[in-house]
């Protein structure tokens, strides 16, 4: 009896050998392998290298595997193995106008340098679920054109030509980018900060968010000036070289909100920015981070902050999933120390509230004779 | 044992280890200060001990004996899930005596048996801010507490006594310590505060997720509050153990059966097999012996 309420060594272990099993499933089904999984579900996988922050498709499909699939437990196993990593140094910032793009889209031009690409996307799909994929059927080839080398200037460019965008955000000279995971946060917080917070945050959260500004609560006027997936390179400086080395590409999606801003005494009207940058290929959160970033510069931009998007200390300490799925989580740890305690003070107050009734019952029938 | 080779001694980095070490120095320098530290992600979940796992793994060495409990026993599950963890990573002695462990990892409670000099109790802290649930702003309650500004605090405690004529918090009782700074002293019971006054050991509070170290040194005053017409009471049992008889110890209340049957028994697993062992007897020990 006494022991019932206790676990045990035996119990943690035959409870993660039960998980193993599930996490195989039918033996007579093959088991996935990695390549399959960062081949076909590779959305899952970008998710994982996105809100874990660490950029390799072979650990992050490794996780969704051992994850059996659940995203958060994935990012969690990607975390706890980046936060083990030395730091060797910082790369050099990547420069978006030079990607390789595989799509780009903007809403606010019909045409530009560089034109349209749809690209793979899933917008304009009939949402009809395909029982041909039920099998292994071949799809067709996709229609390929090699690179062209022409110039595809981000529309944040463009409009900055007239003067009618603000300037991109830009560090001041003696101010090192911040680093979220080395250094605790502190309120208020710099953008370049905010916006590595943003980046690994979760996606379902900054998405309502986001959804929310557009519903009115810190409503910013958006437009998606831009989005952009596709390969970049990545680079760092050796001090011993003298210039800088390519370490590989990462595929990135980056979304430029053009939002509106009425102007000031001190500044005329023109457009502001909201900025999403997100790991591999998620245009949904690249596009809710970059609402979020705008609703963010609310005290910055002068505006009132009413809507919870806005608020900064809301947002951010709240938009990690693996720190609230922890917390909430927790609360499947034994509690019941303090459960007696509060079990305690309830009894001890419905007792007193029982003396006060037939206290007063006795004074009424008193008061009657 | 090949697949652990990669980490370091205790799991952290070095480097990290210093870092965490001097957000503990600062800590013990201001007594009941919350220092910022950047707390770093763990192989097991925020809230279920990351920061006491990052303090415990910053002062642990070679030579030390660990014990780690969770509501006051040895054997709950994440204490089990902890201690296996140091043993893996740092190859440490463990113990579930009190009296022999060097550093104590907690979980809710504090151990019955006196801490003595040299030895470390390392809390779990989920929330470590005292102010947190009067002003959710950490901007707000860093500047609250900078000020001394704690007159929210007592108007909570007084409207607890106006609502129900005594102060209506069981657990996680504040606590000014040195005569300063308000302190959470984790969740803990309010049975247990008294033992934090004047500890011969160094106690050490950790919360990983909010990132916030902050310790009592031994020989501190710890207080808490409350109002001259109003002392702070700890929770009193009607019964003593139903193991062990022990009469001035917090109980958990174990179901019998499903009408209503019911026992009392100490939430200090290790205080309670001891003074069995020197033949303390409960009116029910006979009958959970063999459990």
């Amino acid at each position: 009896m006494y022991v019932a309420v206790k676990g045990g060594e035996a119990a943690i272990r035959n409870a993660h050998t039960l998980l193993a099993d599930r996490r195989r499933g039918a033996r007579d089904v093959p088991a996935l392998t990695l390549e399959q999984i960062a081949e076909q579900l590779a959305l899952a996988v970008d998710r994982v290298m996105a809100e874990g922050s660490l950029y390799d498709t072979g650990l992050a499909a490794l996780a969704v595997k051992q994850a059996r699939g659940d995203m958060i437990e994935a990012i969690f196993l990607l975390r706890a193995y980046r936060t083990t990593l030395p730091r060797f140094g910082y790369t050099r910032t990547i420069d978006t106008a030079a990607m390789l793009v595989e799509r780009r889209i903007s809403a606010t031009y019909k045409d530009l340098p560089g034109g349209q690409l749809l690209g793979p996307t899933f917008d304009y799909t009939h949402r009809l679920l395909d029982p041909e994929l039920a099998e292994d059927q071949e799809p067709a080839a996709p229609e390929a054109r090699a690179a062209d080398h022409e110039a595809m200037p981000r529309v944040s460019e463009i409009l900055a030509q007239e003067g009618l965008i603000e300037e991109d955000g830009s560090l001041p000279e003696e101010r090192e980018p911040g680093d979220i995971t080395r250094e605790p946060p502190e309120f208020p917080m710099q953008r370049d900060l905010r916006l590595q917070a943003l980046s690994r945050g979760d996606e379902g959260f900054l998405l309502a968010l986001g959804y929310s500004t557009q519903r009115g609560f810190g409503r910013n006027h958006p437009f998606a000036g831009e989005i952009r997936i596709g390969e970049v390179e990545v680079e760092i400086d050796v001090p011993e070289l003298g210039f800088p080395v390519p370490l590989g590409r990462i595929r990135v999606t980056e979304c430029q909100m053009v939002n509106q801003f009425k102007g000031s005494m001190k500044v005329p009207p023109q457009f502001t920015r909201g900025y999403g940058l997100v790991f591999g290929q998620s245009e949904r959160k690249a596009m809710a981070m970059a609402l979020c970033d705008r609703a963010l510069r609310a005290g910055e931009l002068g505006e009132d902050i009413t809507a919870p998007a806005q608020d900064e200390e809301f947002v951010i300490s709240h938009s990690d999933n693996v720190q609230a799925t922890g917390f909430v989580e927790h609360l499947k740890l034994p509690h019941y120390v303090d459960f007696q305690a509060e079990l305690g003070l309830v009894r001890q107050m419905r007792r007193e509230y029982e003396e006060r009734r037939a206290g007063a019952a006795t004074e009424r029938r008193e008061a009657a004779e | 044992m090949t697949e652990i080779a990669q980490y370091n001694f205790a799991y952290l980095d070095e480097q990290t280890k210093r870092m965490i070490r001097r957000a503990i120095l600062k800590a013990i320098a201001i007594p009941g200060y919350q220092v910022p530290f950047a707390s770093r992600e763990m192989p097991m979940p925020y809230g279920w001990g990351t920061g006491g796992v990052q303090v415990t793994a910053s002062v642990i060495g070679p030579d030390d004996v660990l014990k780690v409990i969770d509501q006051g026993a040895d054997d709950t599950t994440n204490a089990v899930s902890i201690r296996a963890f140091f043993q893996k990573v740092a190859n440490v002695a463990v113990t579930t005596h009190t009296g022999d462990a060097t550093i104590i990892q907690t979980r809710h409670r504090i151990p019955e048996e006196r801490l003595k000099a040299g030895q470390v109790l390392v809390y779990q802290v989920p929330i470590p801010e005292p102010l947190r649930f009067l002003e959710p702003r950490e901007t707000e309650t860093r500047k609250m507490h900078a000020l001394e500004e704690y007159g929210l605090m007592h108007v909570k405690l007084y409207e607890d006594i106006a609502q129900h004529g005594h102060i209506a918090t069981t657990f996680a009782y504040p606590v000014k310590v040195e005569g300063r700074y308000v302190m959470d002293p984790s969740p803990t019971p309010k049975f247990d505060n008294p033992k934090m006054h004047m500890s011969a050991a160094l106690q050490l509070f950790g919360a990983g997720r909010e990132k916030r170290i902050y310790a009592i040194p031994p020989h501190t005053r710890v207080e808490s509050l409350d109002f001259e017409d109003h002392p702070f009471e700890v929770q009193r049992f009607a019964d003593p153990c139903a193991l062990c008889g022990g009469t001035d110890v917090y109980l958990d209340e174990v179901i019998l059966d499903d009408r209503g049957g019911r026992m009392f028994v100490c939430s200090d697993t290790d205080h309670c097999e001891g003074r069995r062992a020197e033949g303390h007897r409960g009116h029910l020990a006979g009958e959970a012996v063999g459990a």
